[in-house]
């Protein structure tokens, strides 16, 4: 049986499964709910000067007849007295000692991170999160994403939890910036020991069209939220994978954004993060996926005969390039086996209208089975997309003679290039 | 046009697919593939473009959806009801090369247009006057589908109706547990909403109104007067109390009411789809014990096999390869019928025929044509009592057209639907071309 245990930062869960900061952390007995259902860690809901919140705080995209593809929400921090959050995670980590809880935080003065610091380390709390990602609300206090928007604010408050804390400090990266690089840099120069991405992204979920009030409607009015959900992933695993191949960012990661099942969840390991955060899935679907979660896991491992998590962490990053290091000589085209291919036809549209109007309906009328002409197909897989049977497209490589060049290459030795398929 | 009784016997049968909730319609939609070129399109005689109306069901564009249906076919709404969507559109869906259940295209179907008559008028209005003017001879869905289109076209028109009522079988003879009869009167209402189609009830041609009358009011002509009565089997006791046609039964069904009292066991004798019908409805009127008798083997019938499949779960039985030779009567009514035991080559065995207690037998062998009305329309020919004509309805008479049954010789509503739409573009090439010679 693999071991998933897992470390971030010198944080030890029994798995790298981690509740993000969010209504499902909101107390402690939710939480105890969680470690029972077999999640190995939470990051509390935000904890500072409690809020009041609005109704209502959640809008939601549908997609293919369920909703959800993509959330957002624009609930602020907790709104429970301090009291209770700090009383109920002692009860949690005498019950749990094994289970990581991290207490998240969003204070604004050094006074004030001192002191939520001190109460947070006396409550058990494993180790901090420095919320410094909310895009909406908080950030209007000068709280939030306001704070993770620039660097230099970033590394001072950062080092401020550094001089109060005992337990390792993530800081919640916004991915509301144009390059998250210096904003990684910031955390780590402010002296964090991890970071923890991403936070959800400014957003307005949509727009109620008989009302004609954004979503989520307040009493006539709404505001930009945070979106989060399956939809952003591809996001979340480029700013993490952006930090994890840096070679001067060197902290451990939790990745967060877009995860709803193991298969994702192994995505942020492969790109670098040594930890996973959910938590619109469990909000759709509840605490129980977690049970999926940790069996794909191990499965997974086992699969690849992988004995623990450090053998999984970062495997995909040395594959994540820049485009000018991708091969321009490697040649594909689109191959249709006639006998899984029920006569969709989808291939022969989107090849024609998106793509290079190299897929045709058989000449012969009574078979609806597509041709595809290899000399003008380009390789782009569109057809493998919209193709509804499971391996019935394949995208086969094509020994054109020519040596493997990259752009780069080109440039720098003049490479020779195959000539251009489709370009005419 | 009169309305239908309040106390028809087909009110005692219940939706036998009943419609679906707006989210088993969007679960439904968003499975669809929006395949390109679509087999299930290929496979509708009418070609309703089927992905785009489900995407638009997808999308909460319900209007859109039914008009995408309605633009092909403008009895979508009984289509959708009365397809054989498992031979047609849902036969054909790629769903079935996959083993996946295939879309449900006729509850789809039925989901956007039942929306779309709840809300009122359909959303077509008739063309700039023509000038010009179409008799329909027959007021069923060939008539109506031509009707619909010509006024599209801003032709004027007047559909002759020998019945009290339009709609023909739609109205008459489907299956109450797929389309009660007043709903098939209220989709030929809607059709007529479009203005402008005078309609005259209770009148045959040529007996009460010559071809010669008709082609004098008239530019062109259009014939859909659908099959005549039930066939007969032709032995002594055919006429007696208990031996009654199918059509003709189905018919007093849905119009009025049937008396099925001390009918302990009927008997159907036929193999096609109206014999189908008959025994389901039969059952489903409550008569205990009811038997197919048929010819030939049971792989051979004409009557599709979801149908039989039907039949037989509601406890059907069949007597195969048997021809009925004689009825045996009582006081004046039948009590049985005499089998005669056939080969599989559907000749005699040359055995003493077997005796099926029954006091009802309906004859589902066939209907007769009607193609001998058209004798004396000049140029019109016939064949096998149907009218003959060329893909669009022309016949040997320039401005005499035909559609439906009579032409086909007794196929689906969707086919009469296909045929009297497509007439109607062929009657308007007609009438434009004789307006551009006038001018």
């Amino acid at each position: 049986m693999p071991d998933i245990s897992a470390n971030t930062a010198g944080i030890r869960s029994p798995n790298p499964f981690w509740l993000a900061s969010a209504p499902p952390t909101n107390s402690g007995p939710q939480i105890m709910r969680a470690f029972d259902a077999g999640w190995g860690g939470a990051v509390w809901k935000t904890l500072g000067q409690p809020i009041q919140n609005v109704s209502s705080r959640f809008g939601a995209i549908p997609w293919g007849g369920r909703n959800g593809v993509g959330f957002n929400n624009i609930e602020l921090i907790t709104d429970r007295p301090l009291e209770s959050n700090f009383r109920e995670m002692a009860e949690v980590k005498k019950r749990y000692p094994k289970h990581a809880v991290i207490a998240s935080l969003m204070v604004e003065t050094r006074e004030e991170w001192k002191e939520i610091i001190k109460r947070s380390e006396d409550a058990g709390a494993d180790g901090l999160e420095l919320n410094f990602g909310c895009p909406h609300g908080m950030c209007e206090r000068g709280m939030g994403s306001a704070v993770g928007q620039e660097p230099t604010v970033n590394a001072r408050i950062t080092s401020w939890a550094k001089e109060f804390a005992t337990v390792p400090v993530l800081v919640k990266l916004t991915p509301n910036v144009s390059d998250i690089l210096p904003h990684g840099l910031a955390a780590q120069a402010g002296g964090a020991d991890g970071v923890s991405l991403i936070n959800t992204i400014k957003s307005i979920i949509g727009v109620d069209l008989d009302t004609m009030v954004p979503r989520p409607l307040v009493n006539g009015r709404s505001t930009n939220g945070g979106y989060c959900g399956v939809a952003v992933r591809p996001i979340a695993l480029h700013m993490a994978a952006a930090l994890a191949r840096d070679p001067r960012f060197n902290l451990p990661i939790s990745g967060i954004g877009g995860v709803a099942n193991w298969q994702h969840a192994v995505e942020f390991l492969l790109l670098g993060s040594s930890s996973v955060q959910v938590c619109t899935e469990v909000m759709l679907r509840g605490y129980r996926i977690v049970e999926d979660m940790i069996e794909g896991l191990e499965g997974y491992m086992r699969k690849h005969q992988i004995e623990t998590l450090d053998g999984l962490v970062g495997r995909a990053v040395p594959a994540y390039t820049e485009w000018g290091e991708l091969d321009l000589n490697y040649e594909t085209v689109a191959k249709i086996d006639a006998n899984k291919c029920i006569g969709c036809q989808l291939c022969v549209t989107a090849c024609h209208d998106g793509a290079h109007q190299c897929i045709h309906p058989n000449p012969d009328g009574s078979l609806r089975v597509p041709i595809v002409d290899e000399s003008e197909c380009v390789g782009c897989n569109l057809c493998q997309i919209v193709c509804p049977v499971e391996g019935c497209i394949t995208m086969e490589p094509v020994d054109n003679g020519y040596a493997p060049a990259t752009w780069n290459l080109h440039l720098t030795e003049d490479a020779a290039l195959r000539p251009k398929k489709g370009s005419h | 046009m009169r309305p239908l009784p309040p106390d028809r016997s087909e009110l005692s049968f219940t939706d036998g697919k009943p419609p679906l909730s707006p989210l088993q319609a969007a679960t439904e939609a968003n499975r669809c593939l929006y395949c390109s070129d679509a087999p299930c399109i290929k496979a509708c005689p009418t070609g309703i473009n089927i992905p785009e109306f489900i995407r638009k069901i997808a999308t909460g564009n319900l209007e859109g959806s039914a008009r995408t249906i309605f633009d092909s076919n403008i009895l979508g709404q009984s289509c959708a009801r009365v397809c054989p969507v498992e031979v047609l559109c849902v036969g054909d869906c790629v769903y079935n090369a996959l083993g996946v259940p295939p879309i449900q295209i006729g509850k789809l179907q039925r989901f956007a247009t039942d929306a779309a008559l709840a809300r009122g008028p359909l959303p077509y209005a008739a063309g700039p006057d023509s000038g010009r003017s179409v008799g329909l001879v027959g007021g069923g869905p060939a008539s109506l589908a031509c009707a619909h289109r010509l006024r599209r076209f801003g032709h004027r028109v007047t559909i002759y109706e020998a019945r009290a009522q339009l709609g023909g079988l739609n109205v008459t003879g489907i299956a109450p547990y797929k389309l009660p009869s007043a709903d098939g009167l209220a989709e030929a209402e809607a059709v007529l909403a479009i203005g402008g189609i005078d309609v005259v009830t209770g009148v045959s041609v040529p007996t009460d109104l010559s071809w010669a009358t008709l082609l004098d009011r008239h530019d062109a002509l259009f014939i859909g007067v659908g099959l005549g009565p039930d066939s007969r089997l032709g032995l002594e006791g055919e006429g007696l109390r208990g031996v009654m046609g199918a059509v003709a039964f189905i018919e007093q069904m849905k119009l009025g009411q049937v008396n099925l009292r001390g009918v302990q066991t009927a008997a159907v004798v036929g193999g096609g789809n109206t014999a189908m019908d008959a025994v389901r409805e039969l059952r489903g009127l409550g008569v205990p014990d009811v038997v197919l008798v048929y010819r030939g083997d049971e792989a051979g019938m004409s009557g599709y096999r979801h149908e039989w499949e039907g039949a037989r779960k509601l406890g059907v039985r069949a007597a195969f390869r048997r021809q009925p030779v004689a009825f045996e009567v009582a006081e004046g009514a039948v009590t049985g019928l005499r089998l005669a035991p056939l080969g599989p080559d559907k000749r005699p065995l040359g055995v003493d025929p077997e005796l099926l207690p029954a006091q009802l037998v309906l004859l589902a062998i066939g209907q007769g044509t009607l193609g001998h009305l058209v004798e004396g329309l000049d140029g019109v020919q016939t064949a096998r009592g149907r009218v003959v004509a060329d893909a669009a309805g022309r016949t040997g008479n320039p401005r005499v057209f035909v559609g439906g049954d009579c032409k086909n010789g007794g196929k689906e509503v969707v086919n009469a639907v296909a045929e009297g739409r497509d007439a109607a573009v062929a009657i308007d090439e007609l009438l434009r071309r004789a307006g551009a010679e006038v001018a």
